[in-house]
């Protein structure tokens, strides 16, 4: 499970013009870029343009209106429900407030998908729950209710959650949104710690710079007023030699010219 | 003599559920032997590796700190070995795992009885601010917004009407059969419109307008607080000086004192003509003649009691429903408890304070 540089990385999601849209209206379309193995991969652009919504048909979650979203060449909403339930199940991913089921404790959350999906002996299950709760920094919380821990906890207990199934995609809806810049950073390092050992693909969904440079392989940029992409590549390549105002001034946090860049990687 | 080190070699696949029956048989041939000072793991063997097998090495790693042996896991596979050490590293927090404490009888008894004080304490802390919220309206000081009334009134007034016409026309109807299989033994069928048309002004149809608007309305007031409550969206209402008790509370104990009269006027009627179709239609009774007994049968003041009592009960029901939202907990099994608690709690209410209004109205001889 070692991870091969980026440029021999093989196609893991490939989206072919996909178009999201809630009834008439859209949200955005021909999207289409390829997500490699391994990739942390950033879907950026600024706040009502998409981003959640690109991850929630990424998931399954929502139906395009119209595209493709391929899972290593099989077409997701061309095949039936059972095959999209077994890629859905490869799929990991962490709300943005984490969205643990308040009625369980961290460890019965972690439980519940191992229970439905492994067919393991009970003692055994508790035991990958702790480890997966040790491995996000929660050790000993394993009979805590979500209620009872902090919003940055709740996150990790999320990740843990969604790691449960040792999954090949691991999705992450705004990970640092009210995080504090230390946990923030300590959770980008938890994602890149987690692709180094798992080898898993990761798309981070995010507006946070500093985790972009820190931990973006590649990247796609959704723009909300042409409701399309406008830019795609390793987030450095675009700080340096996009042209595109839009993305040049997103990335240098609304500063126009180069003079003032203080946010390089 | 202790053993120098140990060499823990894992060959072949360590996935999921072969893995995790390894991790047992491992333990035993641990438990066989002496204690080291050092185990040396050994993974170069391993073909193909998941959870299963982490489990496993975090168990072998928890045992080593429990017994200060040291361990040595350069030769693992990589990425196993990255997660083991994230493991790990960051050691339990003091204090933060749990022990479960099972209280003996006695203590249950008495916190039970604790609770139940403070419960009730509340009860009547959150009555006292409704009366104090009332007055504030009377003197036109109390903040909330009209739509928010006309709302309320339009979701348990009209909205609630057909499951009431439903609901008390039946109730009529069943009265009226009873009633009629008694009297006609001693030839008095007349007088089901007698039973009917009291039974159903001076009790059925308050009570069963209250216990409809408890299930539909007392429910979906929990139900909108509690889930306000999970959005903090009370506290917003707090931290700008708004009070709860008035935007939230006052519009819909209003909305119900105003609409609880008519829905039980509705029930009235329409449980008097529920029971008029039976008497017409099996027992033989002209509609005119059974208009012309019921009217007599009831008083002035039966209407009156049921009406009075209708209005007391949307009170009741209010009160119930809001403060089981208001109090409801953070999650959403919380907001579950209390709509559900809020319907219990508003029946129990009704039907005791029937009981009360029916031995204070024989006393005063109504």
């Amino acid at each position: 499970m070692t991870v091969v540089p980026p440029a021999q990385r093989k196609p893991h999601i490939r989206l072919e013009g996909l178009r999201m849209a809630y009834g008439d209206y859209l949200i955005q379309r021909d999207l289409t870029f390829t997500i490699r193995e391994s990739d942390i991969f950033i879907i950026m652009g600024g706040s009502g343009c998409g981003k959640s919504t690109l991850l929630k048909h990424l998931v399954g979650l929502n139906r395009p209106t119209a595209g493709k979203i391929l899972f290593r060449d099989e077409d997701f909403w061309g095949t039936d429900q059972e095959r999209r339930d077994v890629i859905v199940r490869k799929c990991g991913v962490l709300y943005q407030s984490g969205a643990l089921w308040s009625s369980m404790t961290l460890a019965e959350n972690i439980a519940l998908p191992i229970r439905e999906y492994r067919g393991l002996p009970e003692e055994n299950i508790r035991e990958i729950a702790s480890l997966k709760l040790a491995l996000v920094g929660l050790a000993g919380f394993e009979d805590y209710y979500p209620s009872e821990i902090s919003g940055g906890m709740c996150k990790r207990a999320g990740l843990a959650r969604a790691m449960a199934l040792d999954p090949e995609i691991l999705f992450f809806d705004e990970p640092s949104a009210g995080l504090d810049p230390i946990s923030s950073r300590l959770l980008d390092n938890l994602i890149l710690e987690l692709r180094e050992s798992l080898g898993a693909t990761i798309v981070v969904v995010t507006h946070e710079l500093a985790s972009i440079f820190a931990i973006g392989d590649n990247s796609v940029f959704l723009d909300p007023e042409s409701k399309t992409m406008i830019a795609s590549g390793d987030p450095k390549d675009l700080l340096r030699s996009c042209k595109d105002p839009i993305v040049s001034k997103f990335l240098r946090r609304g500063a126009e010219d180069d003079s003032t860049n203080g946010q390089g990687a | 003599m202790t053993l120098e080190y140990l060499s823990v070699r894992f060959t072949g696949a360590w996935t999921a559920l072969g893995a995790l029956a390894q991790h047992k048989a491992l333990r035993t041939a641990l438990d066989a032997r002496q204690t080291p000072n050092s185990i040396i793991l050994d993974g170069t063997g391993v073909t193909q590796w998941d959870t299963g097998f982490l489990v496993t090495l975090k168990a072998l790693a928890d045992r080593c700190t429990k017994n200060s042996i040291q361990l040595n896991s350069s030769s693992l596979p990589e990425g196993a070995a990255r997660l083991l050490n994230l493991a790990t590293t960051v050691t339990e927090r003091k204090g933060a795992r749990r022990t479960a404490v099972v209280d003996p009888t006695i203590a249950k008894v008495g916190k039970g009885a604790i609770a139940l004080w403070a419960e009730f304490e509340s009860a009547i802390a959150f009555v006292g601010e409704l009366t104090l919220s009332l007055w504030r309206f009377v003197r036109g000081k109390a903040r909330f917004q009209r739509s928010d009334l006309y709302l309320t009134i339009d979701e348990c007034g009209p909205q609630a009407l057909p499951i009431v016409i439903l609901i008390s026309t039946l109730v009529g109807l069943i009265l009226a059969f009873i009633g009629a299989v008694q009297l006609e033994q001693f030839g008095a069928q007349l007088y089901v419109a007698n039973l009917v048309g009291i039974a159903m002004v001076r009790e059925m149809g308050a009570i069963m307008a209250g216990i409809i608007i408890a299930g539909r309305t007392g429910a979906a007031f929990a139900a909108q607080l509690g889930t306000m409550q999970v959005n903090e969206e009370i506290d917003a209402l707090k931290t700008l000086g708004i009070q709860p008790m008035d935007f939230l509370v006052l519009p819909r104990a209003l909305a119900l004192i105003l609409m609880m009269p008519l829905l039980c006027i509705f029930a009235d009627i329409m449980g008097i003509i529920g029971g008029g179709v039976i008497g017409v239609a099996t027992l033989g009774i002209s509609p005119t003649l059974y208009w012309d007994q019921t009217l007599s049968a009831i008083t002035l003041s039966d209407c009156a009691i049921g009406v009075v009592k209708s209005a007391v009960f949307g009170v009741l029901v209010a009160i119930a429903g809001c403060m089981r939202g208001m109090q409801s907990g953070r999650s959403a099994s919380a907001v579950g408890e209390a709509a559900t608690s809020a319907v219990v709690l508003a029946i129990v209410l009704i039907v005791v304070t029937d009981a009360v209004f029916a031995v204070v109205t024989n006393i005063i001889g109504l």
